[in-house]
């Protein structure tokens, strides 16, 4: 609630969202350690960082600096997209026990079916497109809500998937912090194989809804 | 008829897995060097196979491919491997904090003093979002501090690199997890290679 106007408008919207489940409950998929770190070190970074970069947007706008508004836009672009995307990101995914890696059904099912054949080919591109992405980014099941038709696309970095005229049903990480821990102990094949078993604890559920939201 | 095939192969490490350690494990460099490196080399051999390309020398692949950041496929995996080869002779055993010779000398003349040289060389290593690389570098004759993305190296922009440190989470993951600065810090304080970025200012400066 503010007080008397003189608060900071950026500090109380962004926080950081709190998991669904626990930090191991996704495993073997993605270890508890790379979740925890994930969650409380990137992503709370990506707050932190977005939020102090607002607060600089803010003074530069009371200054009147025109040159310090325009370099502060790609500290905010990047920390913002990374929450953005990270809390798309944590819905996306569930224990398998909450229905992670059911299949999807009604209206996302046969969307899927007429846009790309089946959903073992829907996850087969994504996992090619994820694998082939040079340095950091996402892949994605995107929405064109205008021709109403799916699409897989491939942002990097942090860019939002709205940059590329797409809303965001579906995003999998594929930042090195995503997987990499688990190099040593579980995915030889280091992204490939982070790609293809990362499908056990995908939430159909949580991307239908964002599909029906946005018919 | 048939011109000369240059398969490249992976150049070994100028030390021991071991030899950075406790600064960078024997665990990063087995993969960084024995994964991710000859993962690079292995599919470059693959794309230039029976191309115009698979004769040149590594530098004219990556100038040649670059395409002004429209780049051909096979500029990824050339600009990678050479980057990191660059990489792994950047570091020693017992180096960093300030260096003796010549670039001592340019440091001062160019950064100011070394230790407005290491908070650039932070700076930039620290706000490359995402993957790249901080590199020291010649240009015109002066010392600079950049950043690229991703593959891009200063030969692309015909500047001569001196010093690099990679800045993609691969390289400092198992050690410092989400904590680059702190791999920053340390790159700078006790393994950088100044003998051998001393032998590049040579070179660079014979040229002239």
């Amino acid at each position: 609630m503010a007080v008397a106007g003189q608060q900071s408008r950026a500090s109380h919207s962004f926080t950081l969202p709190d998991l669904d489940y626990d930090y191991g409950e996704l495993e073997p998929a993605i270890s508890g350690e790379i979740m925890k770190l994930h969650h409380t070190k990137h992503h709370q970074t990506y707050i932190t960082n977005f939020v102090k970069a607002l607060e600089q947007l803010e003074q530069a706008e009371k200054d009147g600096n025109a040159e310090a508004i325009v370099k502060l836009q790609g500290a905010i672009n990047f920390n913002g997209g990374g929450h953005v995307n990270h809390s798309i990101f944590w819905k996306n995914l569930a224990p398998s026990k909450s229905g992670g890696g059911e299949p999807p059904e009604g209206k996302l099912a046969s969307a899927i079916k007429d846009e790309f054949g089946s959903l073992e080919k829907l996850i087969a591109k994504m996992n090619a497109d994820g694998a082939a992405l040079q340095g950091s980014g996402w892949v994605w099941l995107g929405l064109n809500k205008d021709l109403k038709q799916l699409a897989v696309q491939t942002t990097a970095n942090q860019d939002p998937l709205a940059s590329k005229g797409l809303v965001p049903l579906l995003g999998i990480d594929v930042w090195e912090h995503a997987y990499y821990l688990q190099a040593w102990t579980d995915y030889k094949n280091v992204k490939p194989d982070y790609l293809k078993n990362i499908w056990k604890v995908i939430n159909w559920s949580d991307v239908s809804s964002r599909y029906e939201a946005n018919l | 008829m048939s011109a000369v095939v240059a398969k490249f192969e992976l150049p070994p490490l100028p030390y021991e897995m071991n030899a950075l350690e406790p600064f960078m494990s024997k665990t990063t460099l087995e993969f960084h060097w024995g994964k991710h490196q000859r993962a690079y080399i292995d599919n470059l051999n693959k794309q230039i196979s029976g191309t115009e390309l698979e004769s040149l020398k590594l530098e004219d692949i990556i100038t040649k491919t670059y395409g002004g950041g429209n780049a051909q496929p096979a500029f990824n995996n050339a600009a990678q491997a050479w980057n990191h080869d660059f990489f792994f002779h950047s570091m020693t055993a017992k180096g960093g904090k300030a260096p003796s010779g010549d670039i001592s000398g340019l440091i001062n003349r160019d950064l100011g003093s070394y230790d407005n040289f290491v908070k650039e060389f932070k700076a930039a290593a620290t706000t490359q979002f995402g993957s790249g690389w901080a590199w020291l570098s010649l240009k015109d004759g002066k010392l600079i501090v950049q950043k690229t993305a991703n593959a891009v190296n200063p030969l692309v922009s015909g500047e001569t690199p001196l010093l690099v440190l990679d800045v993609w989470e691969h390289a400092y993951y198992l050690d410092f997890q989400n904590r680059r600065p702190d791999y920053v810090e340390t790159f700078l304080r006790e393994l950088v290679n100044w003998d051998t970025v001393n032998a590049r200012l040579e070179t660079a400066t014979a040229k002239l």
